[in-house]
């Protein structure tokens, strides 16, 4: 089976892909995933996850092309700027 | 020779002919996953051997490489459980879980010695063991029940107690091949 590996590399930060491996069973994945991502102090702590339990989704539908719905498509301070500079008036902080 | 050397070598050897027989696997073990691990744990038993040695060569006023290479087959002090050519993984598995166990018990006593050198060597060798023990566990877990694994462990725990002044051929054969390139150079060539 194979096993997807994430490592995080010191407390507080998120866990970030760092490969895979195959092994027959858990007992398996956790010693060569120690063995293989852990052993060196390179990783804070590790998750080891069976590929077929990861929920893949890589197809996107954009039928509507809102993208303003994005949650980076809208950047309110930009908008902000704008209007100021249109107002003729500073931010807040700069009067 | 003092208690100390003569205990530091026995160790050193037996880690050093372990190591050189558990590299053997690489390239051909089981599967790759396996091939990476098991490699991984026969150069840590390498380098344990040389801080051994290193060790022992400060008091023996020799170099760690003279006391690996340059002694008789028959001067080597490691145990005969370690010295054998195993061909089958399940033997090379049960000499490996076998070995490991009676490390870590031999390591727990240097750890309480009364030389800070050794009890701190001992220390440090530890943290890598504890790699090697969650290795040997797990293989031993999976094989507990398959008669050739148990009928491994039957035919090799013998060895763990045979003089370490015994040795079989293999070891002469395995010193052929280990020293061949320090001996295919003349003495006091450096690197």
């Amino acid at each position: 089976m194979i096993y997807e590996i994430f490592r995080q590399e010191r407390k507080g930060q998120p866990f970030q892909h760092a490969g895979s491996l195959d092994a027959p069973d858990r007992a398996f994945a956790e010693t060569y995933a120690k063995e293989f991502y852990g052993r060196r102090g390179e990783s804070e702590a590790l998750w080891v996850v069976p590929r077929e339990s990861i929920l893949e989704i890589d197809h996107f539908v954009d039928e509507l092309n809102r993208n303003y719905h994005r949650v980076d498509g809208y950047s309110l301070k930009e908008k902000l700027k704008e209007a100021r500079e249109r107002a003729g008036s500073a931010a807040p902080r700069d009067r | 020779m003092s208690e100390r050397a003569r205990q530091l070598l026995e160790i050193a050897d037996d880690e050093l002919i372990l190591g050189w027989r558990d590299s053997e696997w690489t390239g051909i073990a089981p599967f790759l996953e396996e091939d990476v691990a098991f490699s991984s744990i026969a150069q840590n038993e390498i380098g344990h051997a040389r801080a051994l040695y290193e060790l022992a060569a400060r008091e023996l006023g020799a170099t760690a490489d003279e006391l690996a290479f340059d002694r008789a087959p028959g001067e080597y002090r490691c145990s005969p459980l370690v010295e054998l050519r195993l061909l089958d993984w399940e033997k090379t598995i049960a000499r490996h879980y076998l070995y490991e166990e009676a490390d870590a018990a031999r390591l727990e006593r240097l750890k309480q010695s009364n030389d800070p050198e050794v009890a701190g060597l001992a220390a440090k060798i530890d943290r890598e063991e504890t790699y090697h023990r969650l290795h040997a566990q797990m293989w031993f877990d999976r094989l507990k029940d398959e008669p050739r694994f148990t009928a491994a462990l039957d035919e090799l725990r013998p060895l763990l107690d045979a003089d370490r002044g015994e040795h079989g051929p293999e070891l002469a054969e395995l010193w052929d091949e280990m020293t061949i390139v320090r001996r295919s150079q003349p003495a006091g060539t450096t690197w």
